[in-house]
């Protein structure tokens, strides 16, 4: 069963919920775009219906959310660490499945991986609720439901938003409260079929072909083309790298921080060890490196595929490269060098 | 929750200069790590960076530490009864178990004798855990010889030999690539030997190819990777080579393993 809502009824929601939650939704900032008098569409606070923006897609994920660009670990005061604070209040985020989603993965990096569960991502990961958008259409770079994560069925409260018609199934009983309308038949929707289809590689072929893969000439294209800038990184709601950077305060240097940063395969120095080597210098090569790591090796560690279809890397590209056609030519490639 | 990040004070009790820029710092600490293990090793407000161990006792550690960036420049001012923050040990290390009763090469390029160093004393100390033990180490120039007085005591006890890239007028050791001196090595038992090799990248890969040619199987084969590190529990991501996050799965290698780490 749903609830109807009217935006005046699901303003209240957001009112009441405000008071235990920090709510964040797809905004859209006014005259913030890259270019002069464009907007930027990307995550934030809100208070209120008007403030979600639904007609298109977020340029930045909400993957900050809950790992914020620059998080910092340690304040400094002479030798002492002191962890930073953080306030009491629970998170909301609206989403669509695709983010949803990947949030998991980023699950799989910051408490799976080794024998440690990063705190910092987990005090704010375990706030979490998942306040997931209906989304049926989907945006011309989509490709969730080639990676599988068209669907996200583990919410806390599901919306449909029909124009001003709010529509919401509340999974978790804990947010009955807030919501309060005419119930009626509702059953979430998922969208089924993207305008671009994309067939990934089989990784076991990969594996039996690792070398024939990443000598294969299709990734000297991208030393030509790409320029190193990060974009593409920066706007997946998957990469989680980052560096660690220390600073002190220039009015007392005797104060400082340890702060995390986040940090780009695709970048100068995210190899550099002391003495000055490096690796992948070719950007064809860090190319490479972050297509297998979404599409086949995350994979092979953690059983899932990493990329979640959101396109947003094929939006953000000033030098127009296709994450979708770099797929389709690695699993052409794999197809036929297996068949040879 | 546990700050997995929250490192440690150490106290420094004393600094060992080995070559201008490289000092051999010892650290009171109760840390027993395995052989080849590392730690992060910061200073506030300065920054955090990975150093191997080269060396320890119940009582302290040793890091060799090079001056050559932001964390290590500052490291390098630091004085006895300072102190160093470090966290870890982390990764894994050389399984020396294996390698009890067999034939043992370690050849190591630079600092990549610093992570080997323990595993040589260890032997040193212990010289009938293992069959014998041989030692070729290799270094740019004579005045980059690290481990000197150490490299003079494994000399009673075992076969050593010591190169340099490129002599001065008063050398009248060894000259050239460490992979010069493998052929001619006196390996009796080629499967009942174990190969140890660190140094920088390209010394590694001809120095592994130089043994394989010897006959010895890639599975006595053990190599140590560097790679930058900023938080060494798997999350940071710069150390990543395909699946295997070298500060989970390595440093430490089986050359069937590293051979696979194509990047």
């Amino acid at each position: 069963m749903g609830i109807e809502l009217d935006v005046k009824s699901f303003d209240n929601a957001l009112k009441i919920l405000s008071k235990k939650y920090k709510i964040f939704a797809p905004v859209r900032l006014k005259g913030k775009g890259s270019f002069s008098d464009t907007d930027l569409v990307t995550y934030g606070e809100i208070s209120s219906y008007k403030d979600i923006e639904l007609s298109e897609k977020s340029r930045y994920s909400p993957k900050e959310v809950i790992y914020p660009i620059t998080q910092t670990l340690f304040y400094f005061t002479e030798d002492e660490y002191k962890e930073p604070e953080i306030d009491d209040k629970g998170i909301i985020v609206f989403l669509r499945p695709c983010d949803a989603n990947s949030y998991l993965k980023l699950d799989n990096i910051f408490l799976k991986n080794g024998p440690y569960e990063d705190n910092y991502y987990k005090r704010l990961r375990d706030k979490v609720k998942f306040f997931v958008i209906e989304c049926t259409k989907g945006f011309s770079t989509c490709f969730c439901v080639s990676t599988g994560s068209n669907k996200f069925l583990d919410y806390d409260v599901f919306f449909r938003f029909d124009n001003d018609k709010i529509t919401c199934d509340v999974k978790n009983d804990e947010f009955s409260y807030a919501f309060s309308g005419k119930e009626v038949e509702f059953t979430p929707e998922f969208i089924e079929k993207n305008e671009i289809e994309v067939k990934l590689p089989d990784i076991d072929k990969i594996s039996q072909n690792l070398e024939y893969v990443f000598n294969h000439e299709l990734w000297d294209e991208y030393t030509k083309r790409c320029i190193a800038c990060g974009r593409c990184t920066v706007s997946c709601p998957t990469c989680s790298c980052f560096s660690m950077q220390d600073i002190f305060y220039k009015d007392n240097p005797k104060c400082g921080e340890r702060r995390r940063v986040w940090a780009s395969c695709m970048v100068d120095g995210f190899t550099d060890v002391a003495g000055g080597h490096s690796y992948r210098q070719k950007y064809g090569e860090r190319m490479r490196f972050k297509v297998m790591h979404k599409i086949y090796d995350y994979k092979k560690r953690f059983g899932t595929t990493m990329c979640v279809g959101c396109g947003r890397c094929d939006d953000v590209c000033p030098e127009y490269i296709s994450f979708i056609k770099i797929v389709s030519k690695v699993t052409d490639a794999v197809d036929r060098g297996e068949s040879k | 929750m546990t700050n997995v990040y929250m490192p440690r004070k150490a106290e420094i009790v004393s600094i060992i200069p080995q070559t201008d820029i490289d000092y051999t710092f010892r650290l009171k600490s109760d840390i027993l790590p395995q052989h080849g293990q590392f730690l992060q090793v910061s200073i506030p407000k300065i920054g955090e960076a990975p150093i191997s161990i080269s060396d320890y006792t119940d009582e302290y550690i040793e890091l060799t530490i090079r001056k050559v960036g932001t964390v290590t420049d500052a490291i390098h001012e630091l004085k006895p009864g300072d102190f160093l923050f470090i966290r870890g040990p982390y990764g894994h290390g050389f399984p020396v178990e294996d390698f009890k009763n067999k034939n043992v090469v370690i050849a190591a390029g630079g600092t990549g004798l610093a992570p080997v160093k323990s595993i040589i004393n260890r032997y040193n100390r212990n010289p009938k855990e293992i069959k014998n033990l041989n030692i070729l180490v290799g270094f740019k120039s004579p005045k980059d010889i690290l481990f000197e007085d150490e490299i003079k005591k494994w000399k009673e006890k075992f076969d050593v030999l010591l190169t340099v890239d490129n002599g001065d007028e008063t050398w009248t050791g060894n000259t050239g690539l460490i992979t010069k001196f493998i052929p001619d090595l006196k390996i009796e038992n080629p499967d009942d030997t174990i190969v140890i090799v660190v140094g920088p990248p390209m010394m590694m890969k001809f120095t592994c190819l130089e043994f394989l040619k010897r006959g010895i199987p890639e599975k006595n084969i053990w190599v140590s990777f560097e790679r930058k590190m900023s938080c060494s529990i798997g999350k940071c991501g710069h150390c990543k080579i395909n699946e295997t996050y070298v500060c989970l799965e390595g440093p430490v290698f089986n050359y069937t393993k590293s051979k696979q780490l194509l990047d």
